[in-house]
């Protein structure tokens, strides 16, 4: 059974219909990229899955529980963390308050001190700045901060939602390198992005998704040679 | 285009004139008070009376300014029916408990206990209120254009004062005042009249323990971040809804407390009560910073103070006969001023551009 499994899923804003039934599955383990241009509705299918949508009964199951029963709070018990578009850090919370956040739902005191060990490790920068401000530390610095405070809460999955946006391409490198080592310690990962190259370098698997709907999925290096996704993704004629 | 710089520039040079001629009002008030001698004269002592009074006022109107402040700080909604959970939890713990314990003689023998059981009462009723407000009238409106929740408050209010109209009958209520905290103290050589102490240590009291929740606990926290980000606090495991009465509830606790010190100080209740202090409190709010927690401490007691001490000083320095009945002009011109002047008040962020 995947882990994450979605089934015809739709969404509206209003008039607009930003998913029009998409379907997709993530196995335990996996790096899923889900690539598209914007407006796809790479955001929606995320919050979707996150339940800041409202959802429709019975598209998304979770290690083979329907989500739709649970609030956008009660998502993080299930194991489900969420890097959103744009760091949504707190900018006027301090860095170790952020981690802490990361958290919430945790009430083992003595992990959450060990896993802030951890994310200290894996980004020694957030270390230097734990009494900083969030909101005025760098981008790719909130970024860290970002998944930073995702995996304070031991998610079984993080959701990813462009982390390579707006970083210089030597930030771009250490975000999907920390990304691939992340899931060497047993996090399954469904990553968005429209830096196809790098997104389609560390998946294991893709989608692509154009206005809504998933046009092509495959293993990550057969996306890289398909003719469609080097013309539209890749920069490749 | 050029009809439009006009428009503009006209506006500029009566709000420059507006202002000029309210520093000049001000600053030629007081100069005339204490250098000519216009008006009456006061000796030192009364100038400290007034300034203690101004404090003891202020402190009030920061209690009260709290749930204003944070109930814009999470929701970004003026609460204007705040006042009524001031005056709920007042009027409730006077008639069903200050009025018993006072005729049966415990509140002079045990004013502690006394005045504390009347706070818990006041508290639990101004908090139920609050709730039962933002439950049933503020959450199903809070994806609603931000005028429609303004609305909604103003009717709330209308309602709960109504409410306890029919309750508790529209005449004004005596507040029983324990002996103990009849007549005056000497601290430090000055003489305070004793309610004034209470309201003084009570408000920092609160004010100090309110700073250190929301800085240090994990509501505190939580607090914050549901007011930075609904949905990125969702994630993080934050039940937003939870927080938000939290927050409609930790500024209702203020106003309980602030009701029992309005009590004591005025020695009355009354349905109506809530209008004035919760518009003043508010006027507080806005000019300390809306949002922020320290600049609803900080513009309370500066608004108490510039309404104690600002009629003898400049009003009457100006000549104007009975200066200490036009406090409230002071007040609400203060409001304008700092509506026009400074929007973001003395910290924080601008009241319009606050993202919604
Ligand atoms: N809050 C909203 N209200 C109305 N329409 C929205 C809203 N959010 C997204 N949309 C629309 O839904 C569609 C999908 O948007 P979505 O944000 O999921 O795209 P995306 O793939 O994440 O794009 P990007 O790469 O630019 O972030 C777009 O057409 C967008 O305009
Ligand atoms: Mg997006």
């Amino acid at each position: 059974m995947a882990l994450l499994e979605i089934n015809n899923l739709h969404a509206y804003y209003g008039n607009i219909h930003a998913l029009k039934g998409i379907s997709l599955t993530v196995e335990e383990g996996e790096i899923v990229s889900l690539i598209g241009g914007n407006g796809a509705g790479k955001t929606t299918t995320l919050r979707s899955i996150s339940g800041l949508i409202p959802p429709k009964p019975g598209a998304i199951t979770l290690g083979g529980e329907d989500l739709s029963q649970y609030k956008a709070h009660h998502l993080v018990g299930k194991g489900v963390a969420m890097v959103p578009e744009g760091r949504g850090v707190f900018a006027k919370l301090t860095v170790l308050e952020n981690l802490e956040m990361g958290a919430f739902h945790r009430t083992d005191k003595e992990g959450i001190a060990s896993d802030l060990e951890k994310i200290y490790k894996l980004f020694p920068r957030l270390a230097e700045r734990k009494k900083q401000l969030a909101g005025t530390m760098s981008g790719g610095e909130q970024q860290m901060l970002a998944m930073g405070r995702a995996m304070m809460s031991r998610p079984n999955l993080l959701l990813l939602d462009e982390p390579s946006m707006g970083l210089a391409p030597v930030l771009v490198e250490a975000i999907f390198d920390t990304v691939t080592e992340i899931n060497k310690t047993g996090t399954t990962v469904l990553l968005v992005e429209q830096n196809a190259h790098m997104a389609l370098q560390v998946a294991h698997r893709g989608y692509v998704l154009q206005t809504g709907a998933i046009v092509l999925s495959d293993s990550a290096k057969e996306l890289q040679r398909n003719p469609m996704v080097q013309k539209a993704y890749l920069g490749i004629e | 285009m050029s009809q439009r710089f006009k428009e503009i520039d006209f506006i500029g040079v009566f709000l420059w004139v507006f202002r000029a001629v309210i520093i000049v009002l001000v600053i030629y008030g007081t100069v005339a008070k204490l250098f000519l001698g216009v008006g009456n004269t006061y000796t030192v002592e009364i100038w400290v009376d007034f300034l203690i009074s101004g404090l003891s006022q202020g402190s009030l109107y920061a209690l009260i300014a709290l749930g204003y402040t944070m109930v814009y700080g999470i929701l970004f909604m003026i609460n204007f029916a705040h006042g009524e959970f001031f005056m709920s939890g007042a009027i409730t713990s006077t008639v069903l408990v200050a009025a018993y314990l006072s005729a049966s003689g415990f509140m002079d023998s045990q004013p502690v206990i006394s005045l504390l059981v009347i706070t818990a009462v006041a508290i639990t009723t101004s908090i139920s209120v609050a709730l039962l407000t933002e439950r049933i009238a503020y959450r199903p409106l809070r994806r609603a254009p931000r005028l429609v929740p303004l609305i909604t408050a103003i009717g709330a209010s209308f309602f709960w004062q109504y409410f306890f109209r029919g309750l508790f009958g529209s005449a004004l209520i005596p507040f029983p005042v324990p002996e103990a905290l009849q007549g005056r103290w000497t601290i430090l050589g000055l003489e305070f009249l004793r309610t004034r102490v209470v309201v003084m240590a009570t408000t920092i009291i609160a004010l100090v323990s309110l700073y250190l929740f929301i800085q240090r606990t994990k509501t505190g926290k939580a607090i914050r971040a549901v007011a930075e980000d609904k949905d990125v606090a969702a994630l993080m495991g934050i039940n937003v809804d939870r927080t938000v009465s939290i927050t409609f509830a930790i500024g209702a606790a203020m106003a309980g407390v602030a009701g029992v010190l309005w009590g004591l100080v005025f020695r009355q209740v009354h349905f109506y009560m809530g209008f004035v202090p919760g518009i003043k409190a508010f006027t507080a709010a806005v000019f300390g910073g809306i949002g922020s927690i320290p600049g609803a401490a900080l513009g309370g007691l500066l608004l108490g103070v510039i309404e104690a001490v600002g009629p003898p000083l400049f009003l009457e320095g100006l000549g104007i006969a009975g200066a200490h009945q036009l406090k409230d002009v002071i007040a609400f011109t203060m409001l304008v001023l700092v509506l026009i002047f400074r929007p973001q008040g003395l910290i924080g962020e601008k009241l319009a551009e606050k993202k919604a």
